[in-house]
């Protein structure tokens, strides 16, 4: 599985790559987590920060960040 | 009702004495937290909802055939409710000049979303009166599409840097379709999320009040800022800008300056000031435009934010 954290590197980005990196390891899945900060990229997906991309669709974009249970029904969803 | 409720505290549970200082104090405050409590309750949900219907990406689509004027207008009403971190500012910069929204429409909705803040017009109408309220949302709105009017008029374009106009956007993806129910659950938890960031700075701005209107000498500040300083809007804003705040932390200072007895209008030049006109949001724009365009939109805001103080000082 292929995770995504989309964010320049503000407050909540980095809540988001928190959040994802405790659900995984919750979730006990192999996950490959990749931050990125590079603006082209993460406009490919969206453009409400912090995002979550899971195997290249996005589940999550913008305010208010999702809870942890939130995150991990989301990788569930895809593994 | 909520009155009946503050005496019920303050003389039945607390058994103050009828008349006194503090009890007077105590039955102002428990007003005046559970009222503004309520108030942002019903309407930080209710903007939610509306929000939920307003994403970037439908505002960027919205915005894209629009005429000068026109589009300035609605992109500084979409400013209000389209949710946006204010590190997404560049993301959505990029996103809507791709589009093809005018950099004067863009500027509209970028001064309009900051400024115009769904917990600060609450905590204004709880603490002065609608009237303060709608004034406060009335010329955030004025300022946004002035500014923003004038940025396109100037053709800057040249100005903003290359790499923006030679980004293309992949499709974009768009999440799932919402049904209401999304929506309330959208609005419940975004409701919460502000509630949690805001409630202590409330408190504090209720505290500051009641402490100041009992106990502070009056003339201190009036004599720098008051009515009879000319200057005093501008001083007011060259002290905004580099305090960075969001609107609820800028309501202690706003509260503790109006109940000095400090002009409407230098109190508003000062909020807007402080949040829409902040450092941070600066240097992140600074990624997207050179550096005569940043100035010229500093200067801009800072002019019309000082216009505005002395208008409404000069009306009120």
């Amino acid at each position: 599985m292929e995770i995504k954290v989309l964010g320049p590197g503000c407050a909540n980005c980095h809540t988001m790559e928190q959040l994802t990196l405790a659900a995984v390891k919750e979730l006990g899945i192999e996950a490959r987590i990749e931050k990125i900060s590079d603006i082209q990229e993460i406009m490919k997906y969206t453009m409400s920060t912090p995002g979550l991309v899971i195997n290249g669709k996005l589940k999550h974009s913008g305010k208010p960040l999702p809870s942890l249970e939130k995150v991990k029904d989301l990788i569930k969803a895809e593994a | 009702m909520l009155h009946e409720f503050a005496s019920l505290v303050t003389y039945q549970w607390f058994a103050l004495a009828s008349g006194s200082r503090l009890a007077a104090a105590v039955e102002f405050f428990v007003y005046d937290t559970i009222k503004i409590f309520l108030l942002l309750s019903v309407i930080i949900f209710a903007v939610s909802v509306i929000r939920s219907y307003f994403p970037p990406e439908r505002t960027k689509k919205i915005l894209s055939h629009k005429r000068e004027f026109i589009g300035n207008i609605l992109a500084a009403l979409l400013g209000i409710v389209t949710p946006f971190c204010s590190c997404s500012a560049v993301p959505l910069f990029i996103g809507f000049v791709e589009a093809g929204v005018p950099l004067g429409v863009t500027f509209s909705f970028l001064i309009s979303s900051p400024m115009i803040n769904e917990v600060a017009v609450v905590l204004l109408w709880g603490l002065f009166g609608w009237k303060i309220a709608a004034i406060y949302l009335g010329t955030g709105l004025l300022v946004a599409v002035i500014a923003g009017f004038i940025i396109g008029r100037l053709k800057l374009e040249k100005w903003v840097e290359e790499y923006v106009y030679k980004i293309r956007l992949g499709e974009g993806q768009e999440i799932a379709k919402q049904v209401f129910r999304d929506r309330l659950q959208y609005a419940k938890e975004n409701t919460v999320d502000i509630l949690k960031r805001v409630w202590l700075y409330i408190f504090v701005a209720i505290g500051i009040g009641g402490v100041i209107h009992g106990y502070v000498p009056q003339d201190f500040l009036l004599k720098y800022a008051g009515p009879q300083n000319p200057f005093a809007v501008p001083i007011a804003v060259a002290l905004g800008v580099p305090l960075y705040s969001n609107a609820a932390g800028v309501i202690p200072i706003v509260y503790a300056l109006m109940e000095k007895g400090l002009s409407t209008g230098t109190v508003l030049a000062f909020m807007m000031a402080v949040t829409a006109l902040s450092l941070p949001e600066v240097i992140i724009l600074k990624k997207v435009l050179k550096v005569p365009l940043l100035a010229v939109f500093v200067g801009i805001m800072t002019v019309t934010i000082i216009a505005v103080g002395y208008l409404f000082n000069a009306i009120l």
